[in-house]
């Protein structure tokens, strides 16, 4: 019990030191977007005049009170979920694009990140079970050679061959251009074929990390004195597999996909934009390109915060997995 | 008939890359119902080698080149997998050096204990949660645990407690054969102490068989009733554990060995190391391979290996304690 009342507590004092930091820090750096705006003015021979200066002023909403009030502001719109409006969509705010995108990232990079640490896992404990076999060599030396793969390449090539040259798959987008997006049945099975390529080039180029560590940690641990004494002890194959082998195999690989889970919502920039899939890894992209600060902001203090939620979610469920850290 | 007999055992590590190296030798032994066996001898000397054969567990890159360890008359090499599994009900326990280690560290004491009892369940027998406690609750008993040790885990144990509960997992099956290889090495003297009275109680009041693996003379002159001393993975001698102490016909090895150990009553300690370096076990020498060691060795020594000479109760294999060869008593009638 205090384990989890302490890592709790720890939760909380982190994600208010990384809400803290993401509003010190811009507030630290020199200059202002005012400043930036008229020195631009400046250089194209425009006149500025202190009237200009408050009219950008105004137009940006940049704020004249005490830094303590603005940072009660910043925390009291977090909570509210107001992050401003971004450039890069006329008459949108931040919270509606992000909003619109990330669902199509949860499921898309969600349902991947999940299949290959599931995949990943179970090819793991069997080529490491099964050393030196046949199926160990062919786990192995494939899921190197995939992973070899950049994802950008192998997408690029399946986007050729399965889009392009033969048609079986469309070739961008998360549903054909006209639908509404819903929930009923035909714009679902629309999306699906959409992320059939998408998710096949995430789950393959993510897979072997996946495999290559379970492997790894299976074969450390069949060397443990445990398992040895379980052997020598008659138990059946499967208990001294499943239940000693790859019971204590998986820890590691636990705070791995927790971390992996944390940056789903993060989405995959690279994926994603060859795609042309609707995602938050596009949008951040987007926002990018269109210098989008507010956008930006937001996405990344979404991405810590989803990744600080996981951590602690795996660091929980790693006390129930291990008896020792729950002192 | 003997409970087990070894014949021509040899066993050998074969790795992938580098020498082939010979750990047990044209090895002959034979246990009676109920005795307790030591077996001595430095680090390299064969002696787990050879309590891994007896109990099936060595690994590659061990291998057993030749030999027989029947097991109430039936070979275990020759075993498969599923009725080795069998034998390991009423047959062949280990208990293993590190039993710090010998326990599944993410599960409770009572779910591995389950494991095996379930494992070896046979018709008409369900071991439930209050079954395997109550069967727990015995077997912790026995090695002087509380009932309560059922809900721990391991790292929730000490060191001793850990090697008590190892036991109780290996005594849960009621082997016949029970091989302790170096059960007491990680712990501290006074809890090793505690630890062997119990082991020895234990295979007093039930009866089995046991082979105890150690490098420390006394403890196995102390727990033992016959005690074999190895030497590169040879039987050098074979005696009663009463007598190796005393003075009488020894292999000049164990008189060595004896001499590392100091009686820590004693008023004078005088300690005396073995002089030279353990053989090199990749290669073939012919003779005794302590030769190169031993103040008395002689030239047939270095030419010939002796094998076990009983005389009386005892066996030694040397030319200079118990000549029998042609070429050792030659030399001796010459030196004479």
């Amino acid at each position: 019990m205090r384990y989890f009342v302490r890592k709790v507590g720890m939760f909380f004092v982190t994600i208010w030191a990384a809400v803290t930091l993401n509003f010190v820090v811009p507030r630290l750096m020199p200059g202002s977007p005012v400043q930036a705006t008229l020195m631009r003015l400046a250089a194209s021979g425009q006149v500025v005049t202190n009237a200009t200066k408050r009219a950008i002023e105004i137009q940006l909403g940049l704020p004249h009170t005490s830094l303590l009030i603005q940072y009660g502001d910043y925390l009291l719109n977090i909570f509210r979920f107001r992050f401003g409006m971004t450039y890069s969509i006329t008459d949108e705010s931040v919270s509606r694009a992000i909003m619109a995108a990330a669902p199509w990232t949860l499921v898309l990079v969600g349902t991947t990140t999940v299949l290959a640490f599931l995949v990943g896992t179970m090819l793991g404990v069997y080529a490491g079970w099964k050393r030196q076999s046949r199926v160990d060599s062919i786990v192995t030396v494939g899921s190197t050679v995939f992973s070899a793969f950049p994802p950008f390449f192998l997408g690029l090539l399946l986007l050729y061959f399965m889009g392009f040259k033969y048609h079986w798959l469309p070739l961008t987008g998360g549903y054909t251009p006209g639908l509404t997006p819903s929930l009923s049945l035909s714009f679902l099975g629309n999306a699906f074929i959409h992320s059939i390529l998408p998710a096949i080039t995430l789950i393959i180029t993510s897979l072997a990390g996946w495999v290559l560590g379970m492997r790894n940690n299976m074969i450390n641990t069949l060397g443990e004195d445990y398992v040895l004494f379980g052997e020598a002890n008659g138990l059946r194959d499967k208990t001294i597999a499943f239940l000693y082998v790859a019971r204590n195999a998986l820890l590691p690989n636990v705070t791995s996909f927790g971390l992996a889970l944390g940056s789903v919502i993060g989405g995959s920039v690279l994926v994603e934009s060859i795609f042309g899939y609707p995602g938050v890894g596009s949008l951040l992209l987007t926002a990018v390109n269109n210098r989008d600060y507010p956008l930006m902001q937001t996405i990344f203090l979404m991405i810590t915060v989803s990744m600080l939620v996981t951590i602690f979610v795996a660091d929980l469920l790693y006390g129930l997995l291990d008896p020792r850290v729950r002192q | 008939m003997p409970i087990l007999e070894i014949e021509g055992l040899n066993v050998c590590y074969r790795p992938e890359r580098g020498v082939r190296i010979s750990a047990v030798r044209d090895l002959d032994i034979s246990l009676e119902r109920g005795e307790f066996v030591g077996i001595v001898g430095e680090s390299g000397s064969g002696k787990s080698t050879l309590g891994f054969a007896i109990t099936r567990m060595l690994r590659p890159p061990a291998v057993i080149e030749s030999g027989a360890v029947k097991f109430k008359g039936t070979n275990i090499l020759e075993l498969t997998g599923s009725e080795l599994r069998n034998q390991r009900r009423g047959g062949l326990a280990l208990v293993l050096q590190s039993g710090m280690n010998a326990l599944n560290p993410v599960r409770s004491i009572s779910k591995q204990l389950g494991d095996v009892l379930k494992a070896h369940s046979q018709k008409g027998e369900h071991w439930g949660r209050s079954e395997v406690r109550a069967r727990g609750g015995e077997l912790l008993s026995m090695v002087e645990l509380d009932s309560e040790v059922l809900d721990r885990y391991p790292h929730e144990l000490s060191g001793g407690m850990r090697q008590r509960v190892a036991i109780a997992l290996a005594l849960s099956l009621e082997p016949e054969l029970v091989v302790f290889d170096e059960p007491t090495t990680a712990l501290d003297v006074i809890v090793q102490a505690s630890v062997m009275e119990t082991i020895k109680s234990l295979q007093r009041s039930r009866g089995f068989t046991a082979i105890l693996i150690s490098h420390d003379m006394s403890v196995v002159l102390d727990a033992t009733d016959r005690t074999l001393v190895m030497y590169a993975g040879r039987v050098v001698e074979d005696q009663p554990s009463k007598t190796v102490a005393s003075a009488g016909i020894h292999h000049p090895y164990t008189e060595a060995l004896m001499k590392c150990y100091a009686d820590p009553r004693a008023d004078k300690v005088e300690l005396q190391d073995i002089g030279g370096t353990p053989p090199d076990l990749s290669i073939e020498v012919a003779g005794c391979s302590f030769a190169p060691r031993c103040s008395f060795a002689s030239k047939v020594c270095f030419l010939e290996t002796p094998s076990l000479v009983r005389s009386e109760l005892i066996q030694v294999a040397c030319h200079v304690r118990l000549p029998v060869s042609p070429m050792a008593k030659e030399v001796k009638v010459v030196r004479n």
